[in-house]
């Protein structure tokens, strides 16, 4: 190992070529781990290091984007590694997103069948999504897709066995022990419990997408009727969402 | 009506593509962009534009397209391909256009590109007269954003121009630039070299793969031996970076390219250097691929090369044989002297 290599809190450089390079944490999906690669994140904007294009937080690591011709993978190192002091501990308040989220089966598709893999009752399925606080560890698979930390341990499972071709935007699912929402149409194989009639991504919004890695994320519930009217205005562009409180 | 080149047959895939949409991967927003930007800096080059200006990437058939505009000039640069000009006047015979050589047309004039090898850039002086998403004009076809209302070009399109009409600029042949594929493509291994077998990575430099017609522009699929995971193949998803060789479940490789999704959950074995990605992506399915370890200092190395070489092409610009030329004057020249008047293209309406 070269002396660039032995960093704090066990995190590690990894090669992802010559144009990125990997800022690696641990390899869990973990709260202590994604608020590291947040805060990382948050540092390496504010140090506009000559050459780094943007940065990708993960779960468990930072992701570097860089310009070789500025800067060379032993510099970028050599700039991060003070960075990297201190990170534990220093997690931003994030902005807080209360989400609509209608249940009812006629959107939440696998509701019924989440409940039998968990033995729990419906009602039960939804009460501990609903009153869970989430987290956004990531966005990423498709633009706007938030994958939130922070599921009851009952509710975790793995993927369906068959996997949907077309899941409809704003679904919600339980996606092992995270919960996802799709944020534009696409084939997808977790289990849908909800769908909020919100656009996690409009073109027409600027940023594009409504949340970011280190939100805060809950869900209320409502009615199917709720659903239709907000998802009506939504689509003509008139359902504003304005976070619950604002973070650091 | 405003200046275009409006499509009579859209080709295979055929979609507006710049140097990609950066700074929007922490939204899960896919850079895109060319291929093979090498090509794209060259076909912009000898329009006089940009290098970053958008251009029509085509690839496997080309489009035929109609001039909707008093002039306009272009050319294409990549992978080979035919590419007839057809006048308008003096009975439409055809004639070729080299790639690598700009021409100027006249409205009426036809532009019909056949099978190409690989991709190719066909770009207009001046662009193409679309709005940017969120900073790009690269079409993302997954997402529906960007080049063209966000999808390859389709039959009755009229793709605007941002000139009416082309400069008086001489027409110009670009030489010297070598497109041919290198016998290997050079590696770094990892970030998860770690999660596979000696003999895969052993397997990896040693074998060689063929490019897959499932390839698209998200990914280039592999075909060959399989590359086995020492600790399963599901790993906490992460960064992707471009050139990514990551290896799902099945063992085979999957390099990653220009639409290439941010993060993803297969291990990674390894990234294609920068450098090399450019003729990567101009190969098309049934080509050979072969891999090369090399350090991260030999990767940076053979970058600054090639943006000297890039830096480079604009003083290899020569002026174009004369058949290629369609100023009016030099036109009318050509016409009394050799009756070349399939090359003229003159119709000056």
């Amino acid at each position: 190992m070269t002396a660039a290599d032995q960093l704090p809190q066990g995190a590690k450089f990894l090669a992802a070529g010559d144009t990125a390079l990997v800022v690696e944490f641990g390899n869990r999906v973990e709260e202590r781990l994604s608020a590291s690669v947040l805060a990382l994140a948050r540092r390496v904007e504010a140090a506009a290091i000559a050459g780094v294009v943007e940065t990708v937080p993960t779960f468990r690591s930072l992701m570097v984007h860089y310009d070789p011709l500025t800067i060379s993978n032993a510099q970028l190192k050599g700039r991060l590694q003070p960075l990297l002091s201190g990170l534990a501990g220093s997690v931003s308040a994030g902005r807080h997103w209360r989400l609509p989220a209608c249940y009812d089966r006629t959107l939440g598709l696998d509701l019924a069948e989440v409940a039998e893999r968990t033995g729990l009752s419906e009602a039960e399925v939804v009460a501990q999504h609903s009153a869970a606080p989430f987290r956004v560890y990531m966005v990423g698979f498709l633009p706007g897709f938030a994958y939130l930390g922070g599921l009851p341990a009952a509710l975790a499972l793995p993927r369906r066995e068959n996997p949907r071709l077309k899941v409809e935007a704003g679904s919600i699912a339980i996606a092992m022990s995270m919960s996802v929402i799709y944020s534009i149409e696409s084939p997808g194989g977790w289990n849908i419990l909800a769908r909020t009639p919100v656009a996690l991504w409009d073109l027409r919004r600027e940023p594009s997408a409504l949340v970011s890695a280190g939100d805060r994320v809950n869900f209320a519930p409502i009615s199917r009727a709720e659903y239709d009217e907000l998802a009506g205005k939504a689509r003509a562009g008139e359902l504003r969402m304005t976070p619950q409180s604002q973070g650091a | 009506m405003s200046a275009a080149l409006a499509c009579l047959a859209p080709g295979l895939l055929t979609t507006l593509q710049d140097l990609g949409r950066v700074g929007y991967q922490h939204l899960g927003i896919p850079v895109s962009g060319a291929l093979d930007p090498i090509s794209l800096t060259a076909a912009n080059l000898l329009v006089g534009n940009p290098a970053a200006t958008a251009a029509l990437e085509i690839a496997y058939q080309g489009p035929y397209l109609v001039v909707e505009a008093d002039s306009v000039r272009i050319a294409g640069a990549g992978a080979a391909a035919p590419i007839e000009l057809i006048a308008a006047a003096e009975g439409g015979r055809p004639r070729r256009l080299q790639i690598g050589e700009s021409a100027r047309l006249a409205r009426g004039d036809r532009i019909r590109v056949g099978a190409v090898a690989g991709v190719l850039y066909l770009a207009a002086e001046g662009g193409f007269d679309v709005p940017a998403v969120l900073g790009s004009r690269s079409t993302l076809v997954r997402a529906g954003i960007g080049g063209f209302h966000g999808r390859p070009l389709q039959v009755g399109d009229r793709l605007p121009l941002c000139r009416a009409r082309a400069s008086e600029a001489e027409e110009v042949r670009l030489t010297g630039l070598d497109l041919t594929p290198p016998a290997s493509f050079r590696i770094i291994l990892g970030p998860q070299d770690d999660y596979f077998t000696p003999a895969a990575l052993s397997l990896l430099t040693q074998a060689s793969f063929t490019v897959t017609p499932a390839s698209d522009r998200m990914g280039m699929r592999l075909a060959g031996p399989r590359l086995e995971h020492s600790k399963g193949y599901n790993i906490v998803s992460d960064g992707i970076a471009p050139g990514t060789v990551q290896v799902p479940g099945n063992g085979l490789p999957i390099v990653l390219l220009a639409d290439r999704q941010t993060t993803g959950g297969y291990p990674k074995i390894a990234t294609v250097i920068s450098a090399d990605l450019p003729a990567l992506g101009r190969l098309t399915p049934g080509a050979t691929v072969r891999f090369r370890r090399v350090s991260i200092e030999e990767a940076e190395a053979a970058r600054r090369q090639q943006a000297a070489l890039i830096a480079e092409l604009a003083r290899r610009l020569v002026p174009a044989p004369r058949a290629a030329r369609i100023d009016e004057a030099q036109l009318q020249d050509a016409n009394l002297v050799s009756g070349m008047i399939d090359a003229l293209a003159g119709d000056p309406a």
